[in-house]
């Protein structure tokens, strides 16, 4: 089947202790690979389908709360566009070094990895602070009605994210700088690099519900 | 992550001369190395940084079954209680507080992760692997999953449990009616067992996605893997509805939020679709792998393979996606559309037709086999009368008019009790007969199964066959006490009875287990001539489960002549190296090296426990709590030096 076309192939050859019997011999196998071929992908993708489930969640609980609601947004201004969507820029921005750390991790390159995860880094710090900016500007409370509610929930749950993934990828580069270092981080950084596409893909429908959900 | 190599074996990374690898003839100084290698420590500390996936699941069975234990003793309360009208054993706050955790416990604390326990232990021994995936996740989930229940339990013990139902509905359980701590210790119980539910779905999916030995494709799983593996995504796609629908109400509770107060906008119906979102599924997060437990336990007392492995299959899938259209079908009380309602009606009749392949294939194989009647079997059989009668009682709430009639009566209690008992519970005592020799190496009593069969089959219909007439003549769920005259006593004291020999024969399952563990028959390897791999080890099996791995050729290895290879060699005896394998094929891929035991799971759930029960007292412990949890974790990562060398000095690149 289409999954098994890169795979190396492993012969068997016959055992020393019994020449009858034949061995399926793994040992030259490499220790660690790339992709749905290594298990922290499939790890990585089993957490993006659960907060990619929670999410869907959370967008349906704004509608669900918009459907039932009189007028919405509930007696609040929409959330100011300026820095939510400069924020979205920035993300979309951050996938290019974001690429390029993936790409180097892949070739087992351990200097352009760590300049590009600098500068992914950075971006986190960038994000944080426009983030922070976002919270000040939404125009509306949690505690002033249901729809406040709802929107400081999506702009909470997708910041979590931003916080785990920064921290992540802080913890990746220290060890990319300072070691121990062994090629599995490779991987981990790949791993870290799909993670960070899924927190910026998730954020482009969040915007579109926070911000301009309430203008139509 | 990559503590890989046993400790013995780190003062000489990279070695010299040739280093010690597993096959079908290693040497016995090999077989020694690779069972100390895969060893948990000793002693206390050890205990608590014990990763083995054996050691794990047989804690997570007994700690399920210790919370099923303290459910069922809430129940035998609440059913004394009710024995006589108007009797004031207790009164009615405790008598909410009982059914509240009684229905959270046999849900939450019992029944979904029972499940994920036992194929924790199963499911490496299934697919030819030494580990489950990602261990140290596995470890850190049940220390999860244990604090969980022990907050449940500690606040029933200083009297503020929860006292709104175990569907925990609003306004009841919101700020407004519900005063004290006990919603929010439901809502952060929730957390603590999805968070825990959610990790092993994971750690799960990974290892039957990626560590099946070699040539068992996807078409040669044993049936419960296939369950196992359905019921994870399903776990994946469900429990993060009910993770946010209880935030919401704590953050209702705690930080004035409005998701559920129809004042400032809010809608209290948003809780009850959050909530059978997931507690439909939820039913089959129960149902389905006991389906894989019966799919095993039938072809090997039937001595026959299954018939109609890919019809099961498909089956399985089947149900798991109906599961998720059939939620509405609890809230039939509720002032929905009608036509949205017959929609649930015709979806909830639909999950007949798969049930019903798999009960058709079931029996065209006890048909066609030789049956030997043992107690696993006879579990089995019971399962077929009593699920089919919750069947039918399903058939007739999953209908409007007459759910109307009859929701939150005894009927409904009758049914759920029908469907959850006979659905999973027969199922799971009978694989607790037909697994424990793999276990614990010995054999459970035969006699004494027999007699706790009969007492449980007899006590179980004694106790809830007069709910449904109890249900019909009105009696409400939920009422701590009834008047004389209403023609009810006679059948309250029957389920009390009923509810007594359930008691009893539970303590005869418990009092075989002891006997058994203490001076029972050991067991062989293979004590009932099954077909699949776990029976190809030792009972119990040894810490690295499998001297060699094998390679399959079939669907019932055991019962297939062997064909060439048998087995793969060449896999480390001194460090933790797994073999991984391609998701469809199986198909040898790379070598994997595996964590060693760590105390960090254990501090890493410590701390999370911390941040979870002090956001109850106050919604900064969220900031400060996370503190430790991350400096835990980023510990946790952080590779020893020693077991960085081992591997700087073995790995090979891709």
């Amino acid at each position: 089947m289409s999954t098994t076309g890169d795979l190396p192939k492993v012969q068997a050859r016959p055992d020393e202790a019994d020449a009858s019997e034949l061995l399926l011999d793994v040992r030259a196998l490499p220790t660690f690979a790339f992709g749905h071929r290594s298990m922290m992908w499939w790890s990585t993708a089993g957490l993006m389908l659960i907060e990619g489930t929670v999410f869907g969640i959370a967008v349906m609980m704004y509608f669900y709360l918009r459907t039932h609601a009189p007028a919405w947004p509930m007696a609040a201004a929409a959330p100011e566009l300026r820095w939510g969507t400069l924020n979205t820029l920035v993300l979309l921005l951050s996938m290019l070094p974001n690429q390029l750390a993936k790409r180097a991790a892949e070739r087992c390159e351990r200097g352009p990895a760590r300049l590009w995860m600098t500068v992914c880094l950075l971006a986190t710090v960038v994000f944080l602070v426009l983030r922070g900016l976002e919270f000040a500007t939404l125009n509306v409370s949690w505690y002033t009605n249901a729809y406040g509610s709802v929107v400081w929930l999506l702009l909470g749950l997708h910041t979590t994210h931003l916080i785990t993934d920064a921290i992540d990828t802080g913890v990746l580069t220290v060890m990319l700088f300072t070691g121990p270092f062994e090629s599995k981080r490779f991987v981990d950084v790949s791993e870290n690099a799909l993670y960070w596409y899924f927190v910026v893909l998730s954020w482009l429908p969040l915007y579109g519900v926070i911000y301009w959900a309430p203008r139509f | 992550m990559s503590e890989h190599a046993s400790s013995s074996h780190l003062n000489a990374p990279g070695g010299h001369g040739p280093r010690p690898v597993d096959g079908p003839h290693a040497s016995d100084a090999a077989r020694a190395k690779l069972a100390a290698t895969w060893s948990d420590p000793p002693g206390f500390i050890g205990a608590l940084s014990a990763i083995n996936h054996k050691t794990i699941a047989r804690r997570f069975i007994v700690t399920t079954f210790v919370f099923f234990v303290l459910g069922g003793l809430l129940a035998l309360v609440m059913r004394t209680q009710l024995a006589r009208p108007e009797l004031r054993l207790i009164g009615p706050n405790l008598y909410n507080e009982l059914f509240t955790t009684h229905g959270t416990t046999m849900m939450f604390l019992f029944a979904v992760p029972v499940m994920q326990a036992v194929a924790a232990y199963l499911v490496p021994l299934m697919v030819g692997a030494r580990s489950i995936a990602f261990p140290r996740m596995n470890a850190y989930a049940y220390w999860i999953f244990l604090f969980g229940g022990l907050l449940l339990f500690a606040s029933l013990a200083v009297n503020s449990a929860p006292a709104a139902g175990w569907f925990s509905y609003v306004p009841l359980s919101g700020p407004d009616y519900s005063p004290g701590k006990g919603s929010d210790i439901w809502a952060q119980m929730i957390t603590f067992t999805e968070l825990s539910g959610l990790l092993e779905a994971i750690v799960l999916i990974t290892t039957i996605f990626k560590m099946r030995a070699p040539g068992m494709s996807l078409n040669r799983m044993p049936l419960f893997v296939w369950a196992t593996l359905v019921t994870q995504f399903m776990v994946i796609f469900a429990m993060p509805s009910v993770m946010l629908c209880s935030t919401a109400l704590i953050l209702d509770r705690l930080v004035g939020t409005h998701f559920y107060n129809p004042a400032k906008g809010g809608d209290v119906l948003l809780w009850q679709h959050l909530f059978w979102f997931f507690g439909h599924p939820e039913v089959y997060l129960i149902f389905i792998p006991p389906l894989g437990f019966i799919s095993s336990i039938i072809p090997t007392f039937a001595r026959r393979p299954v018939f109609g492995y890919p019809a099961m299959v498909l089956a399985l899938i089947a149900t798991a996606f109906l599961a998720f259209g059939l939620w509405v079908h609890h809230m039939f009380a509720t002032n929905l559309p009608e036509l949205g309602k017959s929609f649930f009606t015709a979806a909830s009749l639909m999950i007949a037709i798969p049930s019903a392949i798999q009960i058709f294939c079931w029996i065209g194989t006890l048909w066609t086999g030789r049956l030997n009647l043992r107690t696993p079997l006879l579990f089995v059989l019971a399962f077929f009368f009593i699920l089919v009668m919750g069947g039918m009682t399903g058939i007739m709430v999953a209908s409007v008019p007459l759910d109307l009639q009859v929701h939150d009566t005894y009927f409904v209690v009758a049914h759920l009790h029908y469907v959850l008992l006979g659905g999973a519970v027969f199922p799971l005592f009978g694989a607790f007969f037909y697994w424990f020799p793999k276990f614990a190496g010995r054999m459970l009593s035969e006699r004494l199964g027999r007699w706790q069969f009969w007492l449980f089959f007899v006590g179980f219909n004694v106790t809830f066959f007069p709910m449904h007439l109890l249900g019909l003549h009105g009696m409400p769920r939920r009422v701590w006490t009834y008047p004389r005259g209403l023609g009810w006593e006679n059948m309250n004291f029957a389920a009390t009875i009923g509810a007594w020999t359930i008691a009893l024969s539970v303590l005869l399952f418990i009092i075989n287990v002891v006997v058994t563990l203490w001076r029972g028959e050991a067991a062989p390897a293979d004590p009932w001539g099954a077909g699949t791999l776990e029976w190809s080890v030792a009972s119990p099996p040894p810490p690295h489960n499998f001297d060699a791995i094998p390679v399959v050729h079939g669907r019932d290895p055991m019962w297939e002549p062997s064909a060439q290879p048998r087995f793969v060699s060449g896999l480390a005896a001194d460090a933790r190296e797994v073999l991984v394998t391609s998701v469809l094929d199986a198909k040898p891929d790379h070598r994997s090296w595996f964590p060693s035991p760590s105390i960090w799971p254990f501090i890493s759930a410590v701390a999370t426990t911390v941040l979870f029960i002090a956001s109850i007292y106050t919604p900064w412990a969220v900031v400060w709590g996370s503190v430790p949890v991350a400096v835990a974790m980023i510990g946790w990562f952080w590779p020893k030096r020693s077991s960085n060398a081992f591997a700087v000095a073995r790995e090979q690149r891709p």
